[in-house]
Order: C-alpha cells, then structure tokens, then sequence
C-alpha cells in the first residue's frame, strides 16, 4: 500500500518538485500516474524507491516510513516493490536467465527455489523460449518483459512502472499494458507513471495526473484536471 | 504469487565466483597488481628476515660470554696461575680457566690445520700471552665485569665478543628502522593498488550494482565480491612472494656467508611455514585493507 500525506520535496538546489502530494494506493490496485515532464512524477518515483526522502509530510510504502527508514533497512523495504525503467535496464553481458535470477540471489534466495522460481516468471511474462539469449538479441519489447520478469521475480507487494512504454512502439505498448493487467489482476498492486494518454484512455483505470508538483485529479477512466478540462501534455 | 521464503545469505560460493570472475574482468591489471604487490612484500620480508638473523647472531654472540683476560708478560707464571683466585674472587665471575700461552698457540695451530707450518717457527718465540677464560653470572654486567677485571693487578688486557655483538646490535637498529618504514610505505603502495583493482572492477560492474540496490540487495551482499578479489589479488601476491624469497633468500645467503665463519644464516628450510603464514596474513590485510577503502568510497554504503 502507498501512502502520501501532504508530501513536500524540495530539492538542495531549492526546487519545489512537490508541493503537498496526498495519495493513497490500496493493495491490489491498479494505478496510472500522469503528467507532463517535470511536473513532479519521477520525483514520485524516486520517493517510492527511498531515493529520496521527503522534506516534509508523510510517505508510506508497504509499511515502511520514507522519512523515517534507516539506511540499512532501505534493501528490505525495496523488496517490496519491483522497478521497472524505460530504460529496460538489462545487464548486457548476461543472459535473459542470468538477468532475472541474479535479482533473486542478491536477496538471498536459495538456488532450488531460483530455479522453479525463473522459468516460471520468465513463462508468466512471455520469455521463457528467450531465457539463454542476451539481452542484445532481443527486441525492445521482448527486453521490457525481461525487465518486468526481474521486477516480478521477488514477489513485490507493488511493482512500479517508470514510463515503461516510452521505447516502445503502440503495439507493443499495449501489450505491456495487457501483461501488466494480467499481473495485477493476480494479485500485485500496479502503478504506472506515464504520460502517453493515448495508451491511458484506452484502459478504464484509476488515473492520477500531476502538474507543478500537486495532484490536479485523481479519478477512474481519462485523463482529468480538477475542472474536468483535459491535461495538456 | 506465494511469497517466497527463502531469505537467507547467498552463499560463499556465489561471493568466490563472482569475486574470481572479477579478477579475469581485468586480468592484466590484477596481473599486474599480484605482481607489484608481491615485490612489496618480497622487498619488506627480505630485510625482515636479514634483521631476523643479525638478531639471532647477536643473542648467539651473548651466549658466548666468555671474557678473555690475559696476563701482563711481566708476571712469572706462578703468580699467573695464584691471579686464578683473585679472579674468582670477583663478584660477576663463575669460573676462570687458565690456559698457558703454549695450549694458545697450539689451539691456534690445530685452527690453521695444513697452513699450520707457516707459524711453526714462532714456537719457541711464542708471542701469545697467558690468560684466563672468564665466564660470567650475569651477561648483562658485561661492562662491569671486565673493568672490574682489569683492575687486577697483572692483567693486561681484555677481550670478549662484546664488541662485534655492539657494532651488530647497531646493524639492527638500522635494519628494523628500514624494515618498518618499508613495511608502511610497501603497505601503502599495497593498498592503494588492490583499491585501484578493485575500483575498475567495479567500474566494469557499475550497472550492476545500481540495479542490485534497486532490488533491495543488501550492501554486505553488494560487497563481498569484491572484497573477495580484493583477498585473492593480496594472497596470490603473498604465494608469488613467498616463492621469490625462496630464491632471492638462498642467493643472500650464499653472499654473505662465502668466506667466512662469522655470518652464519638460518637455512630457510628452518622458517619457511611462519614465514608463509606471516606473508599470507600481510596478503589477506592488504586484500582487505585496499578493497574495503574502495567500497566504501565508491559505493558510499
């Protein structure tokens, strides 16, 4: 579960990223977070991941108090929530496999339980028939559903998508989209920042949208302002 | 999904594979490290172990306390053989053995062995004196003793090892000085390159890195790896080093002991396991030492 209390963050160099964030996800939730650049989504992001803490208010994730975390405690708390970049984030130099059970090791996993674990992520995300492949020899789609078997793989309570479409062409977007439906609907809280509206409308979802740090809507189905004029991106 | 169970440490296989895979990564560099670092060690370890024997020759040398007295040529050997009880009569002294100046100089011959003829004609002009072997209670009133000694009314003069055991007690001080600052200046150098080793290696794995915190890996988990290259550059150094002084240390000792008697060098058949053992704690030291001032600073964990 995320919970954001009137969350202030202004950056060292004295920008306002937000200006008192109230948002609550419940478990099993399926979210879109939308807005245009710098209106303060990756700072969600970043706040979501204990990349940075807030300056002021209260932010809650899986039970673990932002503000409050210890450095030390920060590794368990991100095990609760899987990461996926639009990036991919791969590591070039090891296979499909490699790249997903390596996330398992560095949690401590035992090697048995890796390997029923991988090749059923790896199936659940549509990969298996790639898992000795390097991440080089596979398209982008294929390569965002490698990364999203690796945010899987530790059965976060929330996985958090960062514009995971934004390499992709429409109907490969989609159809991540599709998986990350399928992922919720067994169970894992989904949130996606974004800001393809294209893609948001076409699914009848909770949509948060954020501009100049605040939250201007938050209601099921489109892409709102506060006023019910559309957001211009 | 099921939450897993299983969150238990990986295991040290993991650590040792991924910290050899670390070293091949660069493997001219960690070359090149065991190499520097194992001259670092050989260099210190060499005058280590020459301080080393020029200690056990110097406590060999206050062994052998005897003082030699010898007596004026004035006094006839009657009185000679009477100074015995004055002699043993002094506080530090434990025995006094007379040996007349013919025993000398025929122990002096059987030295010579088959150059003895050379000196068979001084032999009714025997130039020696006669003395008295002193042996001593206490070694460490030496000083006392021979002036004490010399006080005696017939004794000429006096001899004993006390001289050579001084000028090597100096020879010491300057070996060990050397020794400890080669020890912390070698060390530096030690630390400063398996920290640079270790840096590339990271730096090859930096991506990997930042995804492993992203997941929640653990900073000792994150660490180990490197840490175990870091031990692995610092042992392999300390085996290489180890073998080289074997051979460096056999050459010394044919060096300085080609001639003569007075330096006698342990073989190194007589050290070679403490010295393994101490070559091998200064690795795991400077393997520890040089990977962890790298993590810290790198990873700011």
């Amino acid at each position: 579960m995320v919970n954001l209390q009137e969350v202030y963050k202004t950056y060292d160099n004295g920008t306002k990223a937000l200006k008192g964030v109230t948002l609550k996800i419940e478990n099993g939730e399926f979210v879109f977070v939308v807005g245009p650049s710098g209106s303060g989504k990756s700072t969600i992001v970043k706040l979501l991941v204990a990349e940075i803490r807030p300056t002021s208010g209260k932010a809650e994730i899986n039970g673990f108090d932002i503000g409050s975390l210890r450095q030390r405690e920060i590794p368990y708390m991100r095990r609760t929530v899987g990461v996926v970049f639009q990036d991919f984030r791969l590591i070039e130099n090891k296979t499909v496999y490699e790249n997903v059970a390596f996330v398992m090791r560095a949690v401590g996993a035992p090697p048995r339980v890796i390997k029923k674990r991988v090749p059923y992520v790896l199936d659940l995300v549509g990969v298996l028939h790639k898992a000795r492949r390097l991440p080089s020899e596979l398209s982008g789609g294929e390569q965002q559903r490698v990364a999203i078997a690796r945010a899987l793989v530790n059965n976060p309570d929330v996985v958090l998508a960062d514009e995971p479409t934004g390499n992709l062409d429409p109907a490969r977007s989609l159809e991540l989209m599709m998986l990350f439906e399928k992922i919720n609907a067994l169970g894992t809280t989904v949130i996606v920042v974004t800001h393809e509206r294209e893609l948001v409308d076409q699914f009848e979802k909770r949509v948060v949208a954020i501009d100049g740090g605040m939250v201007i809507s938050d209601r099921t189905g489109g892409y709102y302002t506060r006023d019910g004029l559309e957001v211009e991106l | 999904m099921k939450r897993l169970s299983g969150t238990r440490s990986a295991g040290f296989s993991y650590y040792l594979r991924e910290g050899v895979r670390g070293i091949f990564v660069h493997g001219f560099m960690s070359f090149a490290a065991i190499t520097v670092i194992a001259a670092c060690l050989l260099i210190t370890a060499t005058f280590g172990l020459v301080a080393y024997n020029i200690d056990l020759l110097i406590k060999d040398l206050e062994k052998q306390s005897e003082i030699v007295v010898y007596i004026d040529d004035s006094v006839s050997r009657e009185d000679a053989v009477k100074l015995g009880d004055q002699i043993r009569a002094l506080d530090n002294v434990q025995s006094a053995e007379f040996v007349t100046k013919e025993q000398l100089f025929d122990d002096y011959l059987a030295g010579l062995g088959s150059d003895a003829y050379v000196m068979e004609g001084l032999k009714d002009d025997n130039p020696l004196r006669d003395s008295y072997r002193v042996t001593m209670k206490d070694v460490s009133k030496h000083a006392e003793t021979v002036a004490a000694l010399e006080k005696v009314a017939g004794v000429a003069s006096s001899s004993s090892s006390k001289e050579v055991s001084d000028r090597l007690i100096q020879i010491r001080r300057v070996t060990n000085l050397i020794s400890y600052t080669l020890i912390a200046m070698l060390g530096a150098v030690g630390i400063f390159i398996i920290s640079n080793t270790v840096k590339l290696a990271m730096f090859a794995r930096k991506e990997e890195i930042a995804i492993m915190k992203m997941v929640g890996a653990t900073n000792h988990f994150i660490r180990a790896p490197f840490v175990i290259e870091g031990i692995l550059l610092g042992l392999s150094a300390a085996a290489l080093s180890f073998f080289l002084q074997w051979a460096v240390y056999g050459y010394i000792t044919k060096q300085l002991t080609a001639g003569t008697a007075i330096l006698s060098m342990l073989p190194f058949a007589a050290f070679w396991k403490p010295l393994a053992l101490v070559l091998l704690a200064a690795g795991l030291v400077l393997g520890v030492g040089g990977s962890t001032v790298t993590i810290r600073k790198f990873l700011k964990v």
